[in-house]
């Protein structure tokens, strides 16, 4: 009974949450222009879609921003971890705390605030704007994701590495380094991932010309959207999906064996 | 047998596939102290889990007083546990802790203050009222966890290796504290350890287990001086484990040697272990004991010297207060009351025998 | 040596003032002057026009009813999530997370799809002979909007606080005699508080500053205070006014931010 209940609320809940990704899917088939109704089945904006410069433009300065952004803010973020650490408690806290701001802070004031600093220096928006407010935004969740594996790690190794003769480099690439991957990697992944995903902070912080998908889908909400679009986000959340579901194959790491 | 407050028969359980417990049968007495002692894996815990109600059997019932409490949940049984790794309420003082059990049964205030400087007397934390558990310490967050649950006056107290996150000094202060606390308390105390000094030293019944199978139920002098089996023997205390025939009844054979012993009834030259205890093992000049042999390794231990001494092919361990330096000749000799003979397993299965009361 | 190993911070120091530090000054700066550069309380005192103040009260009632439902879903959720066995669970988090790879302004406009007139959800409930409804460009259009996109950020803080609970704890409390419902009431849900108030910030905080889910579901009817900022900065080109209404807009935020750290001392609820 108290199964069933489970099994029935979630299934509630994962329609809530997917009905619109299926309406997407299935509009991506429609072959009437307007969301409004079905006009029968077809795939020819998958072939268009690759003939929209426009669209595709945009996903490539969304993917580049996302890529760009991701691994610029990995290493500043990986670095300030490992120097972080090692701090006395008056500069982590403030470190810590500065890291926050992005975080808790609601995404149309940081938009704004990053507007009025490029405004106030005279900078012209564009790319480059754009870039920095994501690597602003990014480096947060990298360090989110490094600080915890780099509190759990033991400084014993490090300097087992250096009583063996290791250099502090050397010692750091050979012995902490591994260690902090996992973390560096998950870090990496959020900062793609928030990257692709957000317009409001790129809304405020784009140029005329250059757009992101998600501008140029808020562009066209008034005019209506190219079917193109939906075509488009259906191939990346099925190539997502896939992805997750190898990885998920994959063989599961053994359970540890507890006290019976 | 009125005396038999719980009674476990025929408890099976198993994990993922995995057995667990195999045709478990225990009971205990009231008032006794028993001890569940053996390696981890072997089951005590999950027994443990199962007379809290915690797990549920596969098959098998549980008996208190007579009654099947099989599936009556914890909340409704009449014992209360100390767990491993203390389990208090973080989110609540060492008062409301300790209070938990009796706000939930509607106890008046007056009582339940009572019963709450009460409890911190008897675990010699008078004063911690207001403390909250992360500013004790581990030695003390213990003594709170023991008090949470003695403040429902349960009949039977189950402690899960409550000892085991602390150091070797606290440790022994507490099994002194845990023996006068079961006195002044009168109850039922389980307690599940893998140490079997700890065992030895508190309780009134020992239950060795291995591998989900009783292998000796008795007190802790019959454990130490009569283990049943190759498994007791070695788990319990230091022993040389050795290979014989027993002749017949009152006669052993091994290392080519023939010894007199106690024991009967094993039958006429058949194979069986022979147990016999360092300290049991008197060494003399050579060629007045039963076996010669040379000493190989000497070590100084504080009470003893330990040595090994090679000997009809067999390296002897020996705890001895006189010292025989490393190339003495030596000659072995044991009083046959000290020559244990135990049943060989008859195969790898029966490795975890069950040994029948 | 120790010296060397601080200067790795440098970069993160640097770019923190530059880009974290200063554009929140600058807020604050244009937030106090007018259009002259003369300092004026103006902006902030706006807020309190009946248009600005009427925006503020929906963005914060809407807010608030959102947080409520999101939490009211997530709660049973998460714990259903937190009890399942460990491969299983694993899955179904990415589940939830999943959502999150199609672009949020795409799933926001894919409810209007669902929810107009003659939409999918009407067409179902006529089919069931059920009666329609017709919430596009209403409130409650909004609402469902807020939830569908900050639901997740509600279940996860949830579900790692359960998830990480000691099961002996739970079991602590059954061994003194506490029933189901008392031991939820007693231990499992004060111990979950933490993740409560880390999600209840996580999904307030976006739900109260969105202009997008409003732009959306709500028509050009229902304005919020998101939309009012956003559009003195994108449209009207008043940086002073924006600025202001956004300093009143982060009084509620940091209001928001002290309640989750008092209620929550060790950030144990944290997300990561």
């Amino acid at each position: 009974m108290k199964k069933f209940f489970s099994r029935f609320y979630i299934t509630i809940i994962f329609i809530f949450l997917y009905a619109p990704i299926a309406t997407l899917i299935v509009l991506s088939f429609n072959k009437s222009k307007t969301r409004a109704k079905w006009g029968g089945f077809t795939t020819k904006w998958y072939v268009e879609l690759f003939e929209n410069e426009v669209i595709l433009e945009a996903l490539q300065n969304t993917l580049l921003l996302a890529l760009l952004s991701a691994l610029i803010a990995t290493v500043i973020g990986t670095a300030a971890c490992i120097a972080i650490n090692h701090m006395h408690r008056a500069w982590r806290t403030f470190f810590m705390g500065v890291t926050n701001i992005p975080m808790l802070n609601a995404d149309i004031v940081t938009g704004i605030s990053l507007m009025l600093l490029y405004l106030s220096f005279g900078m012209s928006f564009g790319f480059t704007t754009i870039l920095l407010a994501h690597i602003t935004f990014n480096i947060p969740y990298v360090i989110l994701s490094v600080m915890p594996k780099m509190k759990q790690l033991n400084k014993h190794t490090y300097e087992a590495a250096m009583d063996l003769g290791a250099g502090p480099v050397y010692a750091f690439f050979r012995v902490v380094f591994p260690d902090l991957l996992p973390g560096i990697f998950t870090g990496f992944l959020m900062a793609f991932t928030m990257s692709l995903d957000d317009f409001i902070i790129t809304h405020f912080t784009k140029g005329p010309g250059v757009d992101t998908l998600s501008t140029k889908i808020y562009t066209e909400l008034k005019k209506g959207i190219k079917p193109e679009m939906y075509a488009l986000s259906t191939i990346i959340f099925v190539a997502v999906l896939v992805l997750l579901i190898i990885i998920n194959k994959a063989p599961a790491k053994k359970e540890t064996g507890r006290e019976l | 047998m009125s005396n038999k407050l719980i009674n476990l028969s025929g408890i099976n359980k198993s994990f993922d596939g995995t057995m667990v417990l195999d045709d478990l049968n225990l009971y205990i007495r009231e008032n006794e102290f028993l001890t569940l002692l053996g390696p981890s894996g072997c089951g005590k815990t999950t027994t443990l889990r199962i007379i809290g109600g915690f797990e549920t059997p596969d098959s098998g019932q549980v008996f208190f007083n007579g009654e099947d409490i099989t599936n009556v949940p914890p909340n409704k049984r009449q014992l209360n546990t100390v767990f491993q790794k203390y389990a208090l309420f973080t989110h609540m003082n060492i008062a409301e802790n300790i209070a938990f059990g009796l706000k939930i049964k509607n106890k008046s205030k007056s009582y339940i203050d009572d019963k709450i400087k009460y409890a911190l007397k008897l675990v010699n934390l008078d004063g911690y009222e207001k403390r909250m558990p992360h500013q004790l310490s581990g030695g003390q967050q213990q003594r709170i966890a023991i008090a949470r649950a003695i403040v429902n006056e349960p009949k039977v107290l189950l402690l899960d290796e409550p000892l085991g996150a602390l150091d070797l000094k606290l440790r022994q202060d507490m099994q002194y504290e845990l023996i006068r606390l079961k006195n002044e308390l009168g109850i039922t105390f389980i307690y599940v350890t893998h140490d079997q000094e700890e065992a030895l030293t508190m309780s009134d019944t020992i239950v060795v287990m291995n591998q989900g199978y009783i292998q000796q139920i008795g007190t802790p002098e019959m454990i130490y001086n009569e283990p049943e089996n190759a498994f007791v023997a070695d788990f319990i205390g230091e022993s040389n484990i050795i290979d014989a025939t027993m002749i017949k009844d009152e006669l052993v054979s091994f290392l080519g040697c023939k010894w007199a012993c106690v024991d009967k009834g094993f039958g006429n030259n058949k194979p069986v272990d022979v147990v016999i205890r360092p300290e049991d093992i008197v060494l003399k000049e050579s060629g007045q004991g039963t076996l010669d042999g040379e000493v190989t390794h000497v070590i100084f231990k504080g009470v003893h010297y330990e040595m090994e001494v090679m000997a009809g092919g067999y390296e002897w361990l020996v705890h001895s207060t006189s010292m025989f330096p490393v190339g003495t000749k030596v000659s072995i000799s044991v009083d046959p009351f000290n020559i244990q003979i135990m049943n060989k397993p008859e195969s790898e299965d029966e490795e975890a025998t069950r040994i029948e009361e | 040596m120790k010296n060397k190993r601080n200067l790795l911070a440098g970069p993160y120091l640097v770019w923190s003032v530059a880009f974290i530090i200063i554009p929140l000054i600058m807020v604050f700066y244009y937030g106090f002057i007018d259009r002259d550069g003369a300092f004026t309380l103006e902006n902030i005192m706006a807020i309190a026009s009946p248009e600005h103040s009427k925006a503020l009260w929906i963005s914060i009632r809407l807010s608030l009813i959102s947080t409520v439902i999101c939490f009211l879903l997530a709660y049973p959720l998460a714990m259903i999530l937190a009890n399942m066995s460990v491969n299983q669970n694993q899955f179904i988090v990415l589940v939830f997370i999943l959502p999150m790879w199609m672009n949020f302004l795409l799933r926001t406009l894919a409810w209007q799809t669902l929810l107009e007139k003659n939409g999918v959800i009407n067409s179902v409930l006529k089919f069931l002979s059920l009666p329609t409804i017709n919430i596009i460009n209403t409130e409650a259009a909004i609402i469902l909007g807020m939830v569908y996109n900050f639901l997740p950020f509600m279940v996860l803080p949830i579900y790692n606080s359960l998830a990480r609970m000691d099961h002996d704890v739970i079991n602590a409390a059954r061994d003194l005699g506490a029933n189901n419902v008392q031991t939820f009431l007693r231990i499992i849900f004060p111990l979950s508080i933490p993740g409560v108030v880390s999600g209840v910030t996580m999904v307030f905080v976006p739900a109260l500053t969105t202009f997008v889910i409003s732009a959306i579901l709500g028509g050009s009817k229902i304005l919020l205070i998101g939309n009012v900022i956003e559009q003195e900065f994108t449209q009207a080109s008043n940086w002073n006014l924006g600025s202001g209404l956004s300093i009143v807009l982060m009084i509620f935020i940091i209001i928001s931010m002290v309640i989750s750290s008092i209620l929550d001392k060790d950030g144990e609820g944290n997300m990561l």
